[in-house]
Formats: structure tokens, C-alpha cells, sequence
């Protein structure tokens, strides 16, 4: 069976973007290929930093022949009806068509059109120019002269050449002919940009790799990056030192050379005064090198690994003098940020921090920091953590951002605060506060445990969450710019982790009122700031306008006037968002393994906003569940439930009167009299133990109605000859299943 | 190349690699012209560059472009930091499609040898909000440093490219320091001579560094310059109204396009000027570039009525 070789041969596609394309590459062909019903055996895709290349194996020649006969008009129809026949069939007369008899119909003629399968190559040529055209590059681009017609090709950087070629192992391969945009498809491609530029003749996928590597391009992006692990490795441990991996630089340098060549450089020992964070940064983001360390002592090495796309003439002497050059460089801006940052104290920046922009309707990160500050003291009791620190916390938590380390890095906001925060003698749980209330970053990543780190973190956050939702910005599909979705498990994580009561209604409703006045405080200063524009303009004369004090008076009014309607929109806001939490919280609890209809069961009661609390009466419920009380009493439960469904519905009328005790004692069997005693009892217990949040003790106390429950579905017939009995024993029934609410509804649990 | 004398040679003297650059793209059929005569932020502003990529007509120039950036002032005293700099800008509409070619040929003219520098292309897209203008490409590096940018233009002026220019720009100092083997600018070596006779980069730039940033960050009249701003965005405004073909007049070309986009260019610069001082808050700041993004617009939509911007004379 033949093979597929395709290589698309470019200018340098950006490395985050190769591994994706050959997978889109692959996926695009094979699936054009087997809907027009062409079936293969395996497919493989490759990329490096100038080509995606794609082999498929095991193709078919050719399609399958295609055998169909068409019915058509009797014999002796009219001429019209004969010559469509023909037309449709594809018949140049009607002597090629059969005539074949049917009792009913009578004779009427045949035509058999068989259709051989189209050869493989021409399938490929009309398929192959439609993916090139519309391939689903993240971001792509025109060029050269034949960009100036409209509709011209786009690709990821220019596309130089195509190679493609078909044909069986045993023979030569033949070149499948086709061209997009001038591009023309052959059987040759290009080696690497310097060290082998001539071009090469390829047959097949099995010489392609063999010539590829004569010619210095390591087709396989995986076997690139072994190639650069273990040579950084090797070099690292001949100087007595330990690679720092990272795989997502790996990823990149990987994208960024076809003939990976690791060299090693050194810097100034001076550097390491500077974090090793830093200079780790510095070397990654700017350089895309890696850094070393001393595997005795932990620390950073003075040393860096580079990889290179050249094997040089000179050894790599100039290639590791010159990144040196720039390591040094980069470094020594680093080192003097570090030097400079710590000249200003980290409170003496606040101001700064007005100058920028959370968001247009949210403030400034000023004004942010100062309702976290607030927030962060009323939530210290609740966390145990001291008001004065943790408020500390908070206003210092931002000050890192108008540092120069952190502009130039902002990936170090947070650990620069908490450098900062040490060398200038704050608390340390102030400096580490700074750091940590970023976190949990996502659902791996560590949840503090400091008191003020988790009251900064929780503050952070729900200011973030009640602000998003005050101005209506909420996360939706897939889009979630401001990753709502992650401050919220951040605050669930945090709450639960750290075994924290507390009720979101309550937390939600200080921060909502703060955001909601500053709203139209917002909006009031940009009012102003018109005002101010157009009495600074030459149109002020000409267009009428209300003094900035005469706005103040407006905007007082409406203050007034709006307060009621803004705290009744604030209201449905906040409802929104607790039950954005439920769903988050659902989603938490699933991702742990637990039963999705038990967390329903639970949420579906009313007034359900203490996570903790939440989380506890699942697992209790979950543990009940499993013994043979909680399977009996929930048979107990949906027998129970099931006759009052039929009874009330029959009836048209719900039994949701207290059972009468009088026709219960005077009319009752025994066994009725006991559920009616022993439910009576039952549930005050339970409700007594879930104010307690003495969740397994609601559940025992509802445990023991299994006992009557059973006897009276056995002794007792509920639909009694005289109605008030029957009506009275329908209402011990809802009394019954009311008792179970008071843990959880049970109709939500399944199995 | 080794043999050229020390004054002309690119390794050897600032000047060398500019002649060199120069000559190097003279080669490759491209008009040699002389910076704009006015205040501007990047090569990329020359009315060579900005209005020349847009339209039909096949266009290829290469020219050095003082550059203003007032706000990487630091008085002279960071060796890699400038308020005024060089830049070596090279525009070819359409892109030859051996451009990346005629880049390295460029690279091996002014001294960086394929065979022991490593030289790669790292993506870099490139975006100029107050020019309305972006393209794909990447950042040339050489041995771990960005020697250039190179950008296939997409859009200008919010106009699309047809067909694409493929712009270089040669960050000339940065350059020369690695040419040369100086670790800081101020040392460079600007006409290649040793000795009394030699020149560096800072005998001839340093007090300007230190005058224009006590200028940029302290004393600049920022009254007049919000003033300036304004008569320039006016001025702008004024000119492309007056260069509007006339109604019912068979000459359907716009008569002032370059005019008005100078005021769009010092009302940029000047913009430039007062974010040094700091006068303007971030969210005015987005609406100043918004402002003079307006002004590109227009000036670019007015281009394209001329005879350079390929409408028939």
C-alpha cells in the first residue's frame, strides 16, 4: 500500500505555534481523506521552526469502483421524460440503457453507471490547495507581489515551497501535481538555513529523515528536545552542576532551531547578590536559556545553557561570547532595578498606583488596594489572623507592581513585594501575605495557610469577584477574561483547606455596597472630566453645559435616588454570585470524586452559603447513604414519596397540613401511632443537630425512622375507606419526607 | 570589507556601518534618502515608510531615521539607553520573496559571519497603535541579541497593505556596540580614526543625552506643548479638508496628503513629549494615541487619493 509524504516549507513559524499545526495538519488530511472514503493505516505529523511535514501510510491506489443502476421511464414514455433519463444517466443513447419487466409497472429501462475510483494522487491534488487555503493558523499574514490582489493566500510567515509525493515502497514515488498561489508542489526541499542550504531531492518518508538529518534538521520536535535535555545535562554534570528543567522553555527552544547545538556560558559571580528568581527570569524570558545549580547546596550557578542552531566553525567561541555579552547586560539592568527598587519604601509607592487602571469601571489599583485593605481587616477575626497585619498586608500587597523589577517582569508581581517587604523590616507574615495572596493560582497549585496570607487571598479575590459582578461582567463559555473562574475555586480552596466557616452572603454584602457607591462615584468623575474637556475646548461658549458644581448637585440627588434601585440590583447581583459559587463548588467537589446528585441534594435546600459547611453535609450524607439505615430509609423515603405524588395528584391537592394527632390516636393503628411519636422526636433531633452542624447526628436521628417507617408500610394501608383517615395518614406520609429536608432532599439522589 | 580603511569600515566606526548599510541596499535597487526633517519615534514614521507602504505602486528606499523617544532618557548615564537614537530603515513593496535572503546578505556585508554567529528568526509581531499599523515577523537575532526587526506590513494607517512592504529596521547602536566589542554606547567609535582624531559616540551625543532628558522629564513647556498638540491636530484637520478634490473638478486627487501628515507626526512626537512629563493619565494617554491614530487615518486614507498612493495623474 502506498504512502504520503507532505512538507510544507516556510519562513520561520513561531514555536508556540508548531506542535499545533502538525496535529491540525494531520487531523485536516485524514479526515478529508476518509470522508471521501479513502482508509489509511497510520498517520504522523512533525514541525520544526521551517516546515510541517505529514506521512500518511498504508493508502489505497485508488478509490473503490462504484456500480449503481438507475431506474427509468417505461419503455414508450415520451421523448422528453426518455432524453432527461439519458441526461441524468449519463447515457449517449437509449440502446445502451436495459429494459427489464416488472408485473406491475411493466417494461421499463435500466441504466448501469459504473464509476471506477478516482486515483489517490487526484483526490490528494484537489484536497490538499482547499487545506492549504484555509488552514487554521492562530494568527496569519499576505505577502510578496501577489498580495496585492485581494483573496491572496495567507499563512503563518510566507509559504516557500511544497514537497509531496505517493507511490509505493517498492517503487519511485510519484509527485502529486498541484499548486496553491503560485506555489508549485515538486519533490525537493531545503536543509538547514546555513549549515546545508543546496537543495534536496526526497522520494519517500523513509529517505526524507535519513536527507533531513545529512542535511542538519532534526525532523522530530520530541527527539529535539531530548537531544537538548540530555547534551544540557551532560555539560551541567562535567561542571559539577544540576540543570533547572523547564519544561516550557524546552517546549520553545525546541521551536526555535532544527540542528539543536547546547553550549554553555558563564556571568559575573557578583549577579547571584540579585534573588535567584530574577535571574532566572532574566536569563529565561530574555535569553530563552537555562540556569544551573549547585546540587550540594541548592543555590544558582554562575553558569547558563544556550542552544544554538549552528555548529559553528569556531567551536561555538563566538556564539557563547556574544549571548555572555547580552547575559551580562540584561543582568546588570536587573541588578540595578534590584539596587534602586529598594531605595523607595514599598508604602511610599501606594500613590503611584492611581495612576493605574484595574479596570475602566472598577478603579484604580489604588482605590482596589484600599477596599482589599478593608476587606482584608473585617475578614482577619473570621481567618484568626491579627486586623492590623493583615490590613498592612493588603496595602502593601499591590506596591511591587510600580517597582521597576516587576514592570520589567511582571511575571515576578508578589515575590519582588515580598523581598521588598523583608529588606525594609515588615512582619513576616506581612511579607509573605504579599506573595501568597495571589494564590492558589489554579487547582494545583499550593493554598496558603498564614492566617494573613489566606485573609489577603480571600479579600483579593472577592473584591475581584463582587466587583466583576457589580458592573454585570460576567464570565461566559468559554470566555472569562479576568478568570472569575479561578478566583472563585481559589476561594473555595482556601475556605475549605483551611476549615474556614464562614457565610458568603455576608462576606459579599460590604464589598458589594463599596463597589456600588464607587460606581457612580465613577461615573460622577467622568462626568467631570467632560465638563472639564469642553470648558477647556473652543467650543465652550458655543455648547451648553453644567458647571462641575452644578454636576456635584445632580449627582448628589441622584445618589439619593438611585441608592434604593442600586441596592436592589446589588441584591440580585450578589444571589448571582453565589450561585456562580454553587456551580463552581460543584465542579470542585466532582473534580474530588464525589456524587454529583448528593452535592444537588444538598444545594437544593434553601439558604445554603457556608462552603464548609456544604462540603461537611455531602460527606455526611454520602457516609449515611452507605449503611443499611441510610439504603432503607431512603427506600422508606421514595415509597413515601411516590404515594403522596399519585394520591396528590389524583387529588389535585397537596397534604401539607400538620398530621391531626386526634385521628391518629383515636383511628390509628399502633404502628401508626409509634411513626407518628418516633417522627415527632426524630426530626426536632435532627433539626437540633444540623444547627449544631452536627450533620452525622441529624442523619442518626433520622436513622431510626427506618424501623416504623418499614412497619407501617407493612401494616398499614394509606388509602383508607374513610377520607379523613386516609387524608391524615397522607399527611403523616408529607410529614415524613418534610423530616428528611431537614439533611438534604432526597429526591435529588439517584441509584 | 577588512580591507576598507578604519573611517569606512562597519566593525571599525558608527559611520562605517551606516555607509555600509547604505550601500548594501543602494545595491538592491533601493532609493537611498536622507532622514526626515522633522521629530519623530521610529523610521518607521518617515513618510517613506508610512505612506509609501500603502497603495499599488512598487516602492524600495532605505535611510537612517534619528529617533526620539523621550521617555528612555536617563541623563546619560545607562550605557544601553537613549532619548535619541539611530535607526537603519529598509521598506521593499512588494516583499522580494527572497527577503530574508537579501537580510542575511546585509548581516554578512556589515561583518557577522553565518559560520561562526548564530543568527535566528524569533517571532515577533509587530503593532504601532497611533499608526494605526501592524505586521507579522519576527526579531533578528545574532548570537542571542535582536539586531533588527523585520515585519511583513499588513496594515497601515488602518489601511490593508496591497500589496505587503517588508520592513527592517537595524537598531544602529546596538549594532555597533556588538561590532565592535564596546559595552557601552557612550564608547562607540564613530569615525573609525585612533587617537586626537578619534571620535566616539559620546563626544557627539553625550551632553545632548543629558540636556534633552533634564528637557524631557523636567523642564519642557508642557502648557505650549498641549498647545501644540491641539494646533496640530487642528492643522491636520484643516489641511486634509483644503487638499479634498474640488466638486466637479476631473482631477479627483487629493492635493495635501503629506502636508497634513506632518502635523499628525509632531502632534505625536509632541504627545511623546508630554508622557515624559508625566501630564498625562492613563486613561487620557489612551485617548491621545486614539487621537492621533485618527489623524494617520485620514492622512492615509488622503494618500491613497494621490498619485504616490496610485491614482493616475
Amino acid at each position: 500500500m502506498p504512502d504520503l509524504l507532505l512538507e510544507l516549507f516556510s519562513e520561520e513559524i513561531p514555536a508556540r505555534m508548531q506542535r499545533r499545526a502538525a496535529e491540525d495538519l494531520k487531523k485536516l488530511v485524514t479526515d478529508a481523506l476518509v470522508e471521501r472514503g479513502f482508509l489509511y493505516e497510520g498517520a504522523q505529523a512533525f514541525s520544526t521552526p521551517r516546515r510541517l511535514a505529514l506521512t500518511i501510510m498504508g493508502l489505497p491506489v485508488k478509490g473503490k469502483d462504484v456500480r449503481e443502476e438507475r431506474k427509468g421511464p417505461r419503455v414508450g414514455s415520451p421523448d422528453a421524460a426518455i432524453q432527461g433519463f439519458l441526461k441524468g444517466a449519463g447515457l449517449a443513447s437509449i440502446d445502451q440503457a436495459r429494459i427489464e419487466s416488472d408485473p406491475k409497472k411493466g417494461e421499463f429501462y435500466v441504466a448501469v453507471i459504473e464509476k471506477p475510483g478516482r486515483a489517490t494522487t487526484d483526490v490528494l491534488a484537489e484536497i490538499l490547495p482547499q487545506i492549504v487555503r484555509s488552514f487554521p493558523w492562530p494568527k496569519s499574514m499576505r505577502w510578496g507581489a501577489a498580495s496585492a490582489e485581494a483573496g491572496s493566500l495567507r499563512w503563518v510567515r510566507p509559504l516557500q515551497s511544497i514537497l509531496c509525493t505517493f507511490g509505493p515502497e517498492t517503487e519511485d514515488p510519484e509527485v502529486v501535481r498541484f499548486e496553491v498561489d503560485g506555489v508549485s508542489s515538486g519533490d525537493a526541499t531545503s536543509g538547514h538555513r546555513f549549515l546545508a542550504p543546496d537543495p534536496i531531492r526526497v522520494r519517500r518518508f523513509d529517505d526524507y529523515v535519513p536527507a533531513l538529518e545529512r542535511a542538519k534538521v532534526v525532523l522530530d520536535a520530541d527527539r529535539r528536545k531530548d537531544m537538548i535535555l540530555h547534551d544540557a545535562k551532560d555539560l551541567a554534570f562535567a561542571q559539577g552542576l544540576e540543570l533547572v528543567e523547564d519544561e516550557g522553555l524546552l517546549e520553545e527552544v525546541a521551536g526555535l532551531v532544527e540542528w539543536p547545538v547546547v553550549l554553555m556560558g558563564s556571568f559575573d559571580e557578583a549577579f547571584l547578590d540579585i534573588p535567584p528568581e530574577v535571574v532566572r527570569t532574566t536569563i529565561r524570558a530574555n535569553q530563552k536559556c537555562f540556569v544551573l545549580r549547585d546540587p550540594a547546596t541548592g543555590r544558582l550557578a554562575n553558569r547558563f545553557i544556550l542552544v544554538s542552531n549552528l555548529v559553528a566553525a569556531d567551536g561555538g567561541k563566538t556564539i557563547v561570547g556574544g549571548n555572555e555579552r547580552v547575559v551580562r547586560a540584561r543582568l546588570s539592568d536587573a541588578k540595578f532595578f534590584w539596587e534602586t527598587d529598594q531605595k523607595v519604601k514599598l508604602e511610599e509607592r501606594l500613590e503611584k498606583l492611581e495612576s493605574i487602571v484595574f479596570h475602566e469601571k472598577l478603579g484604580t489599583q489604588y482605590e482596589r488596594v484600599e477596599r482589599i485593605a478593608a476587606l482584608s481587616r473585617e475578614l482577619a477575626p473570621v481567618v484568626a489572623a491579627d486586623p492590623a497585619l493583615a490590613e498592612r498586608a493588603a496595602r502593601l500587597a499591590k506596591a511591587d507592581l510600580v517597582t521597576e523589577m516587576v514592570g520589567e517582569f511582571p511575571e515576578l508581581q508578589g515575590l519582588m513585594g515580598r523581598y521588598y517587604a523583608t529588606l525594609q523590616g515588615e512582619n513576616p507574615s506581612v511579607a509573605a501575605a504579599i506573595e501568597e495572596h495571589y494564590k492558589p493560582l489554579g487547582p494545583s497549585d499550593r493554598v496558603p495557610t498564614d492566617p494573613v496570607s489566606v485573609a489577603v487571598a480571600l479579600a483579593d479575590k472577592i473584591d475581584t469577584l463582587v466587583g466583576f459582578w457589580a458592573i454585570d461582567e460576567k464570565p461566559t463559555g468559554s470566555k472569562d477574561p479576568y478568570a472569575l473562574r479561578r478566583a472563585a475555586l481559589g476561594v473555595i480552596r482556601l475556605v475549605l483547606e483551611n476549615n474556614l466557616k464562614l457565610s458568603l452572603t455576608s462576606l459579599f454584602a460590604k464589598p458589594f455596597a463599596r463597589t456600588a457607591s464607587s460606581a457612580l462615584f465613577a461615573e460622577f468623575l467622568k462626568a467631570k472630566e467632560l465638563i472639564e474637556a469642553i470648558e477647556q475646548s473652543p467650543f465652550a461658549p458655543v455648547v451648553e453645559h453644567p458647571s462641575v458644581s452644578e454636576l456635584a448637585g445632580i449627582f448628589r440627588q441622584r445618589q439619593i435616588a438611585e441608592a434604593e434601585k442600586l441596592a436592589r440590583i446589588m441584591h440580585v447581583r450578589a444571589l448571582d454570585l453565589l450561585s456562580f459559587f454553587a456551580d463552581r463548588l460543584k465542579v470542585y467537589l466532582r473534580d474530588q470524586g464525589a456524587r454529583h446528585d448528593l452535592i444537588d441534594a444538598v444545594f437544593s435546600l434553601e439558604g445554603q452559603d457556608d462552603l464548609l459547611m456544604i462540603v461537611r453535609r455531602v460527606e455526611a450524607l454520602g457516609r449515611f447513604l452507605d449503611t443499611e439505615d441510610g439504603a432503607n430509609l431512603l427506600a422508606g423515603y421514595r415509597r413515601a414519596a411516590n404515594i403522596l405524588r399519585i394520591e396528590e395528584k389524583k387529588d389535585g391537592r397537596a397534604y401539607d397540613e400538620a398530621p391531626d394527632l386526634q385521628i391518629v390516636n383515636d383511628h390509628g393503628l399502633i404502628e401508626e401511632k409509634a411513626l407518628a411519636v418516633v417522627l415527632h422526636q426524630a426530626r426536632q433531633e435532627a433539626a437540633t443537630a444540623v444547627e449544631s452542624e452536627d450533620f452525622e447526628g441529624a442523619m442518626r436521628a433520622l436513622s431510626r425512622l427506618r424501623q416504623p417507617v418499614d412497619a407501617f408500610f407493612d401494616k398499614v394501608t394509606v388509602n383508607a375507606e374513610d377520607p379523613a383517615v386516609r387524608a391524615n395518614r397522607l399527611r403523616l406520609l408529607n410529614s415524613f419526607r418534610e423530616a428528611t429536608r431537614t439533611v438534604a432532599d432526597f429526591s435529588r439522589i439517584e441509584g | 570589507m577588512t580591507s576598507e580603511p578604519a573611517h569606512m569600515n562597519p566593525a571599525r566606526s558608527f559611520q562605517g556601518l551606516i555607509l555600509t548599510l547604505q550601500r548594501y541596499w543602494a545595491e538592491q535597487g533601493c532609493v537611498i534618502l536622507q532622514p526626515y526633517d522633522m521629530e519623530v519615534g521610529a523610521g518607521t514614521f518617515h513618510p517613506a515608510t508610512t505612506l509609501r507602504a500603502l497603495g499599488p505602486k512598487p516602492w524600495r528606499a532605505a535611510y537612517v531615521q534619528p529617533s526620539r523617544r523621550p521617555k528612555d532618557g536617563r541623563y546619560g548615564e545607562n550605557p544601553n539607553r537613549l532619548q535619541h537614537y539611530y535607526q537603519f530603515q529598509v521598506i521593499l513593496k512588494p516583499n522580494p520573496p527572497n527577503l530574508q535572503e537579501l537580510y542575511l546578505g546585509s548581516l554578512e556585508a556589515i561583518g557577522i559571519d553565518t559560520a561562526v554567529h548564530d543568527v535566528r528568526f524569533v517571532e515577533d509581531d509587530w503593532e504601532s497603535p497611533t499608526l494605526g499599523a501592524w505586521g507579522l515577523g519576527w526579531e533578528c537575532w545574532c548570537d542571542g541579541m535582536e539586531v533588527s526587526q523585520f515585519t511583513y506590513f499588513q496594515q497601515v494607517a488602518g489601511f490593508e497593505c496591497s500589496p505587503v512592504a517588508g520592513e527592517l529596521t537595524y537598531g544602529l547602536e546596538r549594532l555597533a556596540m556588538y561590532l565592535q566589542g564596546v559595552e557601552s554606547i557612550y564608547d562607540l567609535n564613530f569615525n573609525g580614526l585612533e587617537g586626537d582624531r578619534k571620535v566616539t559616540y559620546g563626544d557627539v551625543f553625550l551632553q545632548a543625552e543629558q540636556e534633552y532628558s533634564r528637557h524631557n522629564f523636567e523642564y519642557a513647556d508642557t502648557e505650549m506643548l498641549f498647545r501644540h498638540f491641539r494646533d496640530a491636530e487642528a492643522a491636520c484637520r484643516k489641511y486634509l479638508e483644503a487638499g479634498e478634490p474640488r466638486s466637479g473638478s476631473n482631477d479627483s486627487r487629493h492635493l495635501m496628503a503629506l502636508p497634513a501628515y506632518d502635523q499628525c507626526i509632531k502632534a505625536s512626537h509632541v504627545f511623546n513629549l508630554l508622557d515624559a512629563r508625566g501630564v498625562i493619565s492613563v486613561t487620557e494617554r489612551q485617548s491621545y494615541i486614539l487621537r492621533v491614530r485618527e489623524l494617520a487615518k485620514a492622512c492615509g486614507a488622503a494618500w491613497l487619493k494621490t498619485e504616490g498612493g496610485g491614482v493616475a495623474a
